[in-house]
Formats: C-alpha cells, sequence, structure tokens
C-alpha cells in the first residue's frame, strides 16, 4: 500500500492544514450522504405506525427495539421463502460454476489443441452481449426446454453465463508450474487424477474469490428471477414484491429492505480483502 | 507457449506426449490416442456447451426474430425484412428513449470525477481510510431492489431529502420522482450513489500499484500534491480511466434496474432495456424488441471495439 509522507517545508505549513481540512469535510460529506439513506431506513423499520405518521424521516425511533415490522416483514412478505430459494440457488449454481468453470480454465490452460483460439474468441465476445436484452431471446430457449418458473431455469443461467470465472481460474492457473503436473504425469496420474487432486486443491484461493463475487452477483440478481420464476420468490424478488401489498406501508418495506441489506453487510465486514480484490481483478481482466 | 500448427494431423498435442513418438497402432494403444485427443475438449465441453447454449444460441435467434413479426407465442411467423430495424429507428416512441440515456451519461462524468477525487485523496495519508473506504464502496453491494426502496423512501413527498432542504430554507421542493422533468435526474443520481464505489475502488487499487518511490522523487524536486496527480497519478490510471469513460456509455445505454425497480419505466424514466424488455413481455412483439436487442448490442460492441483502439493493453511507462 502506497502512504505519501510529506515532508515538511516551512511556509506550507498553513495551506496544509487548510487543504487537510477541506480533505476531511469532503470525506466527512461523502460519509454523511452514503449513509443517511440507510440511516433513515433504519429509523422507519423500527418506528411504530403511529410514530410513523407523526415523526419526521430524520427523528430516530423512540424505541430502538421495536422489532414489530421485522417480524411482519418477514412473515408476510414471505422472506423466509425467498432466503430459502436464494440457498438452493445460490449453492447449486455456485457449485456447478466451479466444476464448469475450473475444468474450462485446466482444459484451456494446460493443453494446445485445435480449436482453442475459437473458445477464447467466443468467451471474449460473450463478456459484451448485454444481459437484459438478451433475454428475449434467452426465454424461449428456457421455455423450450420447459424449464420456465422453474428454480432448474435461475441454475442454469448463473452457471452458464460466468465467462469472468473461467477467466479467474485461468489467471490462477497459470501461476501453478507445469512441473507438477508433469510430476504426477511420470507419476502415472492421468489428466483427470492431475485435474482432480492437483490443481483443483491448489485453485482453492481463486475459487473462494468466485464464490464470494459471484455469491454477492447471485444474491443481488432481480430480472432472472423476476422473469423466470414468477411463482416463486428469491430475496430480490420478494423484496420487490412488498410494493403491492404493502403500498405506503413504509416502515413495513424499510424493514424488509434492511433484511436485504443485513447479510451483505456482514459478509462486507468479514470478507472486505477478498471482495475488493475480487472485484478489482474481475473488471480488469 | 507455442502453438503447434500441424495441419496434417488432426489433432491435439499433449504436451507431454509429443507427436513424434512412434507407436504401433494397436488397438488399446488407439484407443488411449484418442481418448488423448479428446481430453482437452471434455474438458471444456460443458463450458462450452452453456455458452452456446445461453449466449450464442439466443443471439442468433435474436436476429432471425429481428426481421421477422413474431410474437412470441403463434408457430407462424412472417419475414418481414427490415422492418423492425426501420421502425427501431423512426418510431418517436422507441427512438426517444435513448435520450433518457443521456442522463445517466451526463451522471457517469460525475461519478467517475467523484471516484477519481476520492481515490486521489484517501491514495495519500489519511485518517479512518479503511473507514472511508468501505462506506464509499459498499453501496455497490446492495441489492438493486433494496436500493431502489431505500431511494424511494428518500425522495418521498416530506421524506428525508424534503426535510433536509427545508433545513436549508428550501420550501416547496418538486415531486422527485413523480415529475417527469425532474424523475431522470433523481435516478440518475440513484445511480450514481449506487456505483460510484466501484469506479473508487478501481481508481484506488490503480492509484495503489504506481511505485512509492516515484511520489518520493517528485516530494524532492518540490513537487506539491496537485503537480503529483497531474503528472504520476494521472498517467499512471489513464487506462483504466479510459475503460471506465468507455463501460459509462455502455452502460447509460443499458441502465435498467433502477428506473425498472423504482418507476417501471413510467414518468418519462423509461429506458432503452425496459422499452425492449417491454415490447417483448408486455405487448408481445418479439420481432421488434429483438431488433432492438441487436441495435443495443451493435452500438456496445462498436463502442467496445473503440476502447480497444483507443486504449490497448499497454503498460504504462513512468520512468
Amino acid at each position: 500500500m502506497t502512504t505519501i509522507h510529506s515532508v515538511p517545508r516551512p511556509g506550507a505549513r498553513i495551506q496544509r492544514v487548510t487543504v487537510g481540512t477541506a480533505k476531511y469535510l469532503s470525506l466527512v460529506i461523502a460519509a454523511v450522504v452514503t449513509l443517511v439513506p440507510l440511516v433513515t431506513v433504519l429509523f422507519a423499520s423500527l418506528k411504530t405506525p403511529t410514530e410513523y405518521g407523526s415523526t419526521s424521516a430524520l427523528t430516530p425511533p423512540s424505541n430502538w427495539f421495536n422489532f414489530a415490522n421485522f417480524v411482519t416483514a418477514f412473515d408476510s412478505g414471505k422472506m423466509l421463502e425467498g432466503f430459502a430459494n436464494t440457498a438452493i440457488v445460490l449453492t447449486v449454481s455456485l457449485a456447478g460454476t466451479i466444476f464448469i468453470g475450473t475444468m474450462a480454465a485446466y482444459g484451456l490452460d494446460r493443453f494446445e489443441f485445435r480449436g482453442k483460439r475459437l473458445v477464447f474468441g467466443l468467451f471474449l465476445i460473450a463478456t459484451l452481449i448485454p444481459g437484459v436484452t438478451s433475454q428475449v431471446a434467452t426465454f424461449q430457449v428456457i421455455n423450450g426446454m420447459g424449464l420456465y418458473d422453474t428454480k432448474a431455469a435461475l441454475i442454469l443461467l448463473f452457471m452458464g453465463t460466468d465467462i469472468i470465472a473461467i477467466y479467474l481460474f485461468i489467471q490462477f492457473m497459470q501461476a501453478i508450474p507445469n512441473s507438477l503436473d508433469e510430476a504426477a504425469m511420470i507419476d502415472g496420474a492421468n489428466r483427470w487424477t492431475i485435474y482432480w487432486r492437483i490443481v483443483l486443491p491448489l485453485l482453492k484461493p481463486a475459487i473462494a474469490t468466485v464464490v464470494i463475487i459471484k455469491g454477492i452477483a447471485i444474491y443481488n440478481e432481480f430480472y432472472a428471477p423476476f422473469l423466470y420464476l414468477p411463482s416463486e420468490g428469491l430475496i430480490s424478488t420478494s423484496l420487490f414484491r412488498f410494493k403491492g401489498p404493502f403500498g405506503a406501508q413504509w416502515e413495513v418495506i424499510s424493514a424488509g429492505t434492511l433484511i436485504v441489506i443485513v447479510p451483505t453487510l456482514i459478509a462486507f465486514l468479514f470478507l472486505q480483502r477478498w471482495i475488493y480484490k475480487g472485484l478489482t481483478s474481475g473488471a480488469v481482466k | 507457449m507455442a502453438i503447434k500448427d500441424s495441419t496434417a494431423v488432426d489433432v491435439a498435442v499433449d504436451r507431454f506426449h509429443p507427436e513424434g513418438r512412434v507407436q504401433r497402432p494397436s488397438g488399446a494403444a488407439r484407443r488411449r490416442r484418442i481418448l488423448r485427443r479428446l481430453t482437452p475438449y471434455l474438458f471444456i465441453a460443458a463450458a462450452v456447451a452453456l455458452l452456446v447454449l445461453l449466449t450464442y444460441w439466443p443471439a442468433a435467434n435474436l436476429l432471425y426474430f429481428s426481421v421477422t413479426d413474431w410474437d412470441g407465442l403463434d408457430q407462424d411467423l412472417n419475414y418481414v425484412g427490415a422492418d423492425n430495424y426501420v421502425r427501431v429507428f423512426t418510431d418517436p416512441r422507441i427512438f426517444e428513449v435513448f435520450y433518457v440515456s443521456l442522463y445517466y451519461f451526463g451522471a457517469s462524468f460525475i461519478q467517475i470525477g467523484l471516484a477519481l477525487y476520492f481515490a486521489t485523496i484517501l491514495s495519500f495519508n489519511t485518517r479512518f481510510k479503511n473507514f472511508f473506504r468501505g462506506v464509499l464502496f459498499f453501496p455497490y453491494l446492495i441489492n438493486g431492489v433494496a436500493i431502489g426502496f431505500v431511494f424511494l423512501y428518500l425522495f418521498q413527498p416530506d421524506g428525508t431529502l424534503d426535510t433536509v432542504l427545508s433545513w436549508f430554507g428550501l420550501a416547496d421542493p418538486p415531486q422527485w420522482v413523480g415529475d417527469p422533468d425532474i424523475a431522470n435526474w433523481s435516478l440518475a443520481g440513484t445511480s450514481v450513489w449506487r456505483y460510484m464505489g466501484m469506479n473508487f475502488v478501481l481508481f484506488l487499487g490503480a492509484i495503489q500499484s504506481i511505485p512509492s518511490d516515484i511520489y518520493e522523487a517528485a516530494e524532492l524536486d518540490g513537487a506539491n500534491k496537485w503537480q503529483q496527480f497531474w503528472a504520476i497519478i494521472l498517467p499512471g490510471i489513464r487506462r483504466i480511466l479510459g475503460l471506465c469513460f468507455v463501460l459509462s456509455i455502455a452502460g447509460s445505454l443499458s441502465v435498467f434496474e433502477i428506473p425498472f425497480i423504482m418507476t417501471g419505466g413510467a414518468n418519462g424514466t423509461s429506458t432503452f432495456v425496459i422499452q425492449t424488455i417491454q415490447t417483448a413481455f408486455t405487448h408481445r412483439q418479439v420481432g421488434i424488441a429483438s431488433a432492438m436487442a441487436i441495435v443495443l448490442l451493435a452500438i456496445v460492441l462498436a463502442v467496445t471495439f473503440v476502447q480497444r483502439k483507443l486504449f490497448p493493453d499497454e503498460k504504462v511507462d513512468l520512468t
């Protein structure tokens, strides 16, 4: 990490103090602008309906332990079903992505074969195709396979669209020396054994990165469950459906919103380092 | 790795069993050799199958549907030539949503500017650096539906924003999401709040990968922070900055989640993607929707091509 230690110069002191104040002031303003929208939602979620109606948005709740709205949101909003469905889709898609992705990366990095450049090109161009609009035609494919309104549709879509993961795996695999493969080969191991016993365990850090980054992406995905799974809710769509029945009951909607945000916050606090690293390496291929 | 160009033998060259090896073509050996040739294909088969099934097959279908009048249900569909494309570019209801992208495009400049500013000051010695970095970045991780609700609540009449503005003596604020003249600004602002953190973290990473002795040398030469920014930081992150600008063009054309969740495209906030989706799934005009999707795809590909030309994968030389 680069930090720059200023060498004190006479005369520059006053200027530096002003610049320093402006710097911290701007940071504090930015932090306030980022946090206030979330904090007011927290306030609203802890208020009773009458309290919500009679107080301003920036007034803190009178009782900080009034969790009634959270109970309402969780029960009537079917958020438990949302969490359960998200967990199922998340687990299966992640397992699938990891196996398919690491195998593809192994095949692409450790072999020379006819059509390799073509495959690379296909993966590269696919990253550019805008996701939501192509659903116009993807929908017909999923529907044609009889998967419409099933969780399998979502699992298939999440497994099939992860090109970034394959790139991460390839990047990481290039750092694993070939001599390891060769040594195992001499000991009589076949390609599958090498992949399964040697390469896959060494890819653990890359797998962890993909699990975190893709896990967050699936947790946040809205349009795919909205389009392909209308009769059940994933966490995004359960929350989206608050729009109708809870109309103007903002204290319940706020509680539901926080129920969705809190797991992300916990994940962020514990996995910060991985998240920064993963997103940066995923964005700049 | 050199790719061996063996035109005569259609073969996967296995690094550990190079071709030159003499083998008697006995049955078992032959089977083994075929298997060995197939090995790489077996490893990539699942990934390529999914790629073709869920990306290229739909993309080919889009092209096909875009020259028909298909409604997504009927068995019969008629070839209509370029009619759909003509409509995409001439029907004002379809084409004018492109103007909505301009709000987001404008906002993306503010977003990149803010991200650059905060990345720069946080790369210098700062107290509570990790706290500020975390706070600025966290919105990027939040579920889009949750963000939609947070901001619908913020923009409510007599809500958070109105209350804060009244402290500063601004009475009679507009309907932030209800007024068609204002709504797009509000939504674009929400988009800046959501995505700024990602640009910021990318810039911060790029700045921190600049070797620190360059700054030290500049300090010794008497360069102030502003000069360091122009002479060291900006050239050092030129590539990632260029990438972000180009991505913001593609991004502002494909804005979807925030307006779809917050307004459903009402009050003049519909974007090209919302329009495409509604054309396909609400109005059942798959033909026109496909043409719209193809137009968007063509624009994104063109923008990416220009980006690759302008900012090739170069190593920035700072010395």
